[in-house]
């Protein structure tokens, strides 16, 4: 194989994850999140887990990498709440 | 007052929590090591090198039983522009090792089986979701419904450090105060690596690189492992998202920017992480590290030092956790005794001494600008074409004026030496 240039989903497809299905360990208010002007989360967020979707920010925790950057960047606060996945899900580095 | 589960209860396997319950147990204390990820490293990120200094202080002889890379014996800075790269390559012939490159999958799992050897109770797959305080002291933890108390509690939670806000020790971490990084790691043949970058087996290369960030606060590193390539860039968040291109975009770029795609050809992506990095060094550090019950050790207390050409946050970690195991083994008010080990040890003194240096990171033409003059006049001196070339001087005055004005100049100069 050779080195090509990887789409953010591509990037995750490297990763195992293990999804804590309905039970999201980040949580976004996306009334706040439709006020918001900077939206540095779209830029930011390693995973692109927010995504611009027809004019609203839309938040997918799945692929999260648990960094804390949306935390700490979230201007007008719309990530509410920001834990860690529950014990035995989220990502698994095998090799970093 | 309640019967103590354990004597302490470190929290997160990495260097920090590892190297603390170490040398507790060893010791003799009945200590519990907890660890969110499925194994101790699952969770864990970083650019790849740790200065083994630190494991020797925890234990003369852990380096050579620790699961290292490849023994670093050149250090490359790089300065890339567009279609263009100048790396300067310094190696120290028949030096002694001073740092390896490391997996964290693998060197954090092996020193939690060391914990384990001394007699704690290492318990990965553990999320700890609060703190147990009574009468104004900290004396156990939450996980779930559960509870366990201990005479003291460690907390290695990582730059995130849930515990130590909980605690009420510190707010959370400001943006200003961290990069954010981001990584791949490429497989690669030992013999290719060895070749390209001009190595023996078992030894390696460290690469820091600046031009990579489109002029953002950042840079970009490489790390060669045994058999694989760690590639990343840091980035400062505040400017990511001022600047509003997707940073894992700009990471693609770099890892397709010529030079850097001719080190790693024929390799294959086989993981891509994130992590919150300590980036202001001294100045970053909360001003409370511990209250009756708790100690606050390694990311989690922020302890980290940037210059550009070293980054160290592992051999901090395990320093710090060192700190704590020997405050905790002392008789006496565990908190100062953990700020003076933090002295006595030089963790301390190691961050005031670079406490201003990231103020180099300020001088925003470091990003750009100056790694294109570089370029530029390296470019402009190697060309020849048969046309009869500019005069010298005036050429090279064109260039860098170019990219920044002389009072431009003046001031980077003089803010990089206040800074340093």
């Amino acid at each position: 194989m050779s080195i090509k240039r990887l789409s953010p989903e591509e990037l995750l497809a490297l990763d195992r994850f293990a999804v804590d299905e309905g039970n999201p360990h980040i949580v976004v208010d996306k009334a706040i999140c439709a006020r918001c002007e900077q939206r540095p989360c779209l830029v930011v967020c390693p995973a692109r887990c927010y995504q611009l979707k027809d004019g609203q920010v839309h938040f997918e925790y799945a692929g999260c990498l648990e960094c804390g950057t949306c935390r700490v960047m979230c201007s007008d606060k719309g990530v509410t709440d920001w834990n860690y996945p529950r014990a035995t899900f989220g990502v698994t580095y095998r090799c970093s | 007052m309640a019967e103590e589960d354990f004597d302490a209860i470190v929290v997160g396997a990495g260097p920090s929590g590892s190297a603390c319950a170490y040398t507790l147990a060893k010791a003799g204390k009945n200590v519990l090591l907890l660890e969110r990820g499925d194994s101790a490293g699952a969770k864990n990120v970083s650019g790849g090198r740790l200065y083994t200094y630190a494991l020797e202080l925890v234990e003369p002889g852990l380096t050579q039983r620790a699961p290292l890379q490849r023994k670093i014996v050149r250090e490359q800075i790089m300065l890339l522009s567009d279609g263009q790269a100048t790396t300067i390559d310094h190696a120290e012939y028949g030096k002694e090792a001073e740092s390896y490159s490391v997996v964290r999958a693998t060197l954090d799992e092996w020193f939690a089986g060391e914990v384990e050897a001394q007699g704690a109770s290492v318990v990965p797959g553990m999320r700890v979701d609060g703190l147990l305080e009574e009468n104004g002291r900290i004396v156990g933890i939450k996980v779930g419904e559960d509870e366990m108390r201990a005479g003291i509690v460690v907390a290695c939670d990582g730059v995130n450090s849930m515990l130590g806000r909980q605690a009420g020790l510190f707010d959370d971490v400001k943006a200003s105060a961290v990069g954010v990084g981001v990584k791949e790691t490429i497989e690669l043949a030992p013999a290719v690596i060895n070749q390209r970058f001009g190595v023996k087996d078992g030894e390696g290369a460290a690469r820091v690189a600046i031009g990579c960030t489109e002029g953002i606060s950042g840079g970009g590193f490489l790390y060669t492992n045994k058999d694989s390539i760690s590639l990343g860039i840091v980035f400062n968040p505040e400017q990511a998202a001022r600047h509003g291109r997707q940073i894992q975009e700009i990471f693609q770029d770099f890892k397709l920017h010529p030079a850097i795609a001719a080190l790693i050809e024929g390799g294959t992506s086989v993981e891509y992480g994130a992590h919150l990095v300590p980036e202001i060094g001294f100045h970053g550090v909360p001003q409370r590290l511990y209250r009756d019950g708790l100690l606050v050790a390694g990311d989690a207390a922020q302890f980290g030092i940037n210059t550009g050409m070293i980054i160290r946050g592992m051999d901090l970690a395990l320093v710090s956790g060192l700190a704590a195991a020997r405050a905790i083994l002392q008789d006496g008010d565990t908190g100062p005794a953990y700020m003076a080990q933090l002295e006595q040890l030089m963790l301390l003194p190691n961050l005031r001494a670079y406490a201003e240096f990231h103020g180099i990171f300020g001088i925003s033409r470091i990003f750009k600008e100056y790694p294109d003059l570089a370029n530029e006049a390296l470019r402009f001196l190697f060309t020849v074409d048969g046309q009869v070339p500019p005069p010298m001087i005036k050429k090279l005055k064109a260039i860098v004026t170019s990219k920044a004005s002389y009072v431009q100049l003046a001031k980077d100069a003089w803010k990089g030496y206040r800074s340093v």
